[in-house]
């Protein structure tokens, strides 16, 4: 299990400290993720939940370092990966990191495949520029679907991706992503684009290839069902700061920040009916226009009046759950 | 793979409905003509366009009460058979004009796609050097190297290499300023790629189908340019027929041998015609969202 304090700590694949990623628009500064720190175990996997435009996806491309440009920067913070900090590395270095010791699987397989070039070809990507290429490039790639089990993976590698379904061309994502055994897979919501059956697959998949070469996954997802599905951790991300960290039981059992509770308790249960599932009330706070303290104190019913002065400080509850909440600060 | 695509309606998914695009039969029929002299010139040219006959100059087209059959369009003032000439000629034509496309063609894509991809200073750079360019006429840079270089063939593909650019790379930023948005180009760089890669692996496939609208339709422009740059004489040289010059060199016998200026001008039209509408055609077949210039 990972660690999930402030401190450096060696058995940390990744850790972010502080970081800091704002878009420059001309109606003004966009913090889209302001002040993240969490960190992530060897062999770990967490699930980054939240809500759409809470910084779960510009936190990942942080990690990164593809924040779109020239409007997005990271302003600020540092990001460990294995003890190294990524911010201090030239694009030249980062892009051996990529596709090699880090990966990511994009939200929509649809989109993400150039539609002019084969399946086949675009696999083959991740090995060519990491010269891994041993033996037939061609073999390599069918092995590969094979692994994430594309059926007739020997027909299937010339295939384009038009000729895929939204399952397979994940599935060939996922593929991409896992080519050469990256230490840290981002998964950035991976099965939003699929419809439940074949999203299940999918998650069954990715479950079996992390036992398998025992990478870091981190999960980004707005589904809590996912979450349990695969994940020993859960961070909670609301208005582009982390509000809570738990373990997956703690975090299902005992929510501790008032947004959390919200959360689990709008999904409905199984074999108990209800008329209307729960929604907490209100919006999430513009990002121009962030509130001054607790970002989620407009909506929370147990807003005191220093929720709207001050940010609350992160407070660890006990093993491995910390939250950032006036309730549990104490004074 | 796109190209395929062209002929196989059924597959194509527009977003709106459209009724089929009637090809054009003229243009294509023009580009035949065109193509068929060009390939077998040799074959089907009746005398060599070089050789005159100083007995039969002069000679009217056939239709005409001095035109004799051995000369269908006739003969110049050297004797030479226009109908071989003209023939001939479509070989400069094509050459010039495929060599110019490919000369600047490749300096604008190249120029657009870094344009386009890196955006930001560089992006800059360049466009404002286009627009600088764009107000040289070309003309004077001709000129200018015909002076250097002395007037042929090449020196107008190199004017037009030089001063083509521009417009290709404009529409290439462009078209690669909205495909590097796209989530492709972020799994490519995900997976490692080195931006030279992204830009020409995976965004410039994508353009290719711009790249040969536009390409049709200025190789209209370019042969009557060529034809233009002939004609004022800092293009092909005599002996070496070209359309152009043909123009030029009949210009002064146009009061009593109109045929001398008529048919290779004819020519020029008919090319053109057909180079116009089917690029116009393809441009509606291959991206019926795109609207060029």
């Amino acid at each position: 299990m990972g660690y999930s304090g402030m401190q450096t700590n060696g058995d940390n694949l990744l850790e972010l400290q502080d970081v800091k990623t704002s878009f420059f628009t001309k109606q003004g500064e966009v913090r889209a993720v302001d002040g993240v720190s969490f960190a992530i175990g060897k062999g770990e996997v967490v699930g980054l939940v939240g809500e759409s435009g809470c910084g779960k996806s510009i936190t990942s491309l942080s990690i990164m370092r593809l924040v779109p440009q020239p409007a997005g920067k990271i302003i600020s913070g540092r990001i460990l990966f294995k003890n190294e900090d990524l911010m201090q590395k030239s694009e030249d270095q980062m892009r051996q990191l990529r596709g090699d010791r880090i990966s990511m699987i994009l939200q929509d397989p649809m989109v993400a495949m150039n539609q002019l070039l084969t399946v086949g070809q675009q696999l083959g990507e991740p090995f060519r520029f990491h010269d891994k290429v041993k033996g037939s490039l061609r073999k390599m790639c069918i092995n590969l679907l094979r692994k994430v089990k594309v059926p007739a993976p020997e027909r299937r590698v010339d295939d384009y991706p038009f000729q895929f379904s939204g399952g397979m061309s994940q599935r060939a994502l996922i593929a991409m992503g896992i080519a050469n055994n990256p230490d840290l897979l981002i998964a950035d919501e991976p099965t939003t684009a699929l419809d439940v059956t074949i999203a299940a697959q999918v998650l069954k998949l990715m479950k079996e290839i992390q036992k398998d070469t025992r990478s870091s996954i981190i999960l980004i997802t707005h589904d809590l069902a996912t979450v349990a599905q695969i994940c020993t951790r859960v961070l909670v991300m609301y208005a582009g700061r982390i509000v809570e960290q738990a373990s997956i039981k703690t975090f299902y059992k005992n929510p501790a920040h008032p947004y959390s509770k919200g959360l689990i308790h709008s999904v409905p249960v199984l074999g108990r009916p209800v008329d209307r599932l729960f929604s907490i009330d209100g919006q999430p706070p513009s990002l121009f226009d962030m509130p001054e303290g607790c970002r989620f104190s407009p909506r929370c019913t147990r807003a005191e009046k220093r929720c709207f002065k001050h940010y609350p400080p992160e407070t660890m509850l006990e093993d491995n759950h910390s939250v950032a909440c006036w309730l549990y600060a104490g004074d | 793979m796109a190209l395929l695509n062209i002929f196989s309606k059924k597959k194509r998914t527009g977003t709106k409905p459209r009724g089929r695009i009637r090809p054009p039969y003229l243009g294509f029929f023009c580009l035949g003509l065109f193509f068929l002299s060009v390939i077998f010139a040799d074959v089907i040219a009746p005398y060599d366009p070089q050789e005159g006959d100083l007995f039969n100059t002069t000679i009217p087209p056939v239709w005409q009460e001095e035109g004799s059959l051995a000369h269908i369009l006739g003969t110049d003032m050297l004797g030479r058979d226009v109908l071989s000439r003209i023939i001939h000629g479509s070989r400069m034509s094509l050459l010039i004009s495929v060599g110019c496309i490919l000369f600047y063609g490749s300096i604008g894509v190249t120029l657009g796609l870094v344009s386009g991809f890196r955006g930001g200073r560089t992006d800059m750079v360049i466009m404002r050097l286009a627009d600088l360019w764009l107000s040289l006429p070309a003309i004077i840079v001709l000129f200018m190297l015909a002076s250097v270089h002395g007037p042929s063939g090449k020196t107008i593909i190199l004017t037009f290499g030089i001063m083509g650019w521009p417009n290709y790379a404009r529409i290439v930023r462009g078209e690669c300023l909205g495909l590097k948005q796209r989530d492709f180009v972020r799994l490519a760089r995900v997976a490692g790629c080195s931006k030279l890669r992204i830009m020409f692996s995976h965004i410039l496939p994508n353009i290719v189908n711009t790249i040969i609208i536009m390409a049709t339709i200025e190789i209209g422009f370019i042969i009557v340019m060529t034809a233009t740059m002939s004609f004022l004489g800092l293009g092909t040289q005599p002996p070496s027929c070209d359309w152009g010059l043909m123009l030029a060199e009949g210009r002064q016998y146009i009061t009593y041998a109109s045929w001398l200026v008529t048919f290779p001008g004819i020519a020029i039209v008919i090319t053109v015609l057909g180079f116009n509408l089917t690029g116009d055609w393809l441009r509606e077949v291959l991206d019926p969202k795109q609207k060029l210039r």
